[in-house]
């Protein structure tokens, strides 16, 4: 970005003041949810769903992936790929268990 | 040797080489805490039984607001020097490495609290894994903190000779700190509240 988009920085300012009250609301929801005491399964996926939105957030405004290089784009596609496949080893692992 | 595309974009990929190079280096702290995250679900789900809000849920969430207002404050200090406001940008950046102060602190007690009670990694696999993932965490954010304050300090003269340079210096330090950010808003919950 150039220095001569000054006027468009104040317009992402707004932006970015919005996210952030969107992150602090998304945080006392996830916290007062803990505590209703859900079981296990639908507590994680409520969890990371939240959390999910708020890394989403912070990842395209705060981090500007909502308007980057296609290059940048190619980068995060394999990590994500490369992050999946280490995520889900543990299934692995699992399905492996001796009884 | 003066270092190619600061303030141009390189023609191929049409980034400066700073912003390509954080991404890039990103991509491999994703793949580091991927792996803690992907040890943590195997040890979860091998365990007999699993603590649940045996941390200080309060004292984290507090800790997660001052981390994403840290996060909005870095953002800020980088739209000041967009907006050529060099008063602005080392108040906002100053805030930034103050709350990073604030995080660490609390961080510190909570710490105390733990090995006060015995409450060390040797105590179980809960406590194993989360001294090894908010300890590395916490690593990072020192990290962001050192370079932040040089930013702010005797890093900030460049705006005086090369204010472009300097604001993209700035943004790839922010995109560091915001994925520091990043990485506490799934630990938080990961930790504290599952």
């Amino acid at each position: 970005m150039e220095l001569s988009h000054a006027e468009d920085i104040k317009k992402h300012v707004r932006v970015y003041i919005s996210v952030f009250a969107t992150l602090l609301a998304l945080t006392i929801i996830t916290v007062t949810i803990s505590y209703f005491n859900l079981s296990v399964v639908p507590a994680i996926i409520v969890a990371l769903i939240i959390a999910s939105v708020k890394g989403s957030l912070v990842a395209s405004y705060f981090m500007h992936l909502i308007s980057e290089k296609k290059m940048i784009y190619a980068a995060l596609c394999l990590t994500t790929v490369f992050f999946l496949v280490l995520i889900f080893i543990p299934l692995l692992a699992m399905s492996d268990r001796i009884h | 040797m003066e270092i190619p595309y600061t303030i141009k974009a390189r023609p191929d990929t049409g980034l400066i080489n700073a912003k390509l190079g954080i991404w890039l280096f990103l991509s491999s702290e994703v793949m580091l805490f991927g792996a803690l995250f992907s040890s943590y679900i195997l040890l979860r789900v091998g365990a007999v039984e699993w603590p649940h809000h045996v941390l200080d849920v309060p004292l984290a969430t507090v800790n997660t607001a001052v981390l994403i207002t840290s996060s909005i404050t870095m953002v800020m200090s980088w739209a000041s020097l967009m907006t050529k406001d060099f008063r602005k940008y080392k108040m906002y950046m100053g805030t930034t490495i103050l709350l990073g102060f604030v995080f660490l602190t609390i961080k510190y007690f909570e710490y105390s609290h733990h090995i006060e009670v015995g409450e060390i990694p040797s105590k179980s696999t809960f406590f194993a894994i989360y001294f090894t993932m908010t300890g590395l965490h916490m690593l990072h954010v020192i990290g962001g903190m050192i370079v932040n304050s040089y930013f702010w300090g005797p890093g900030s003269k460049m705006w005086k000779t090369e204010p472009e340079r300097f604001t993209n210096r700035v943004e790839v330090a922010g995109l560091y700190w915001h994925f520091v950010d990043l990485v506490w808003i799934f630990l938080f919950p990961v930790l504290y509240l599952l």
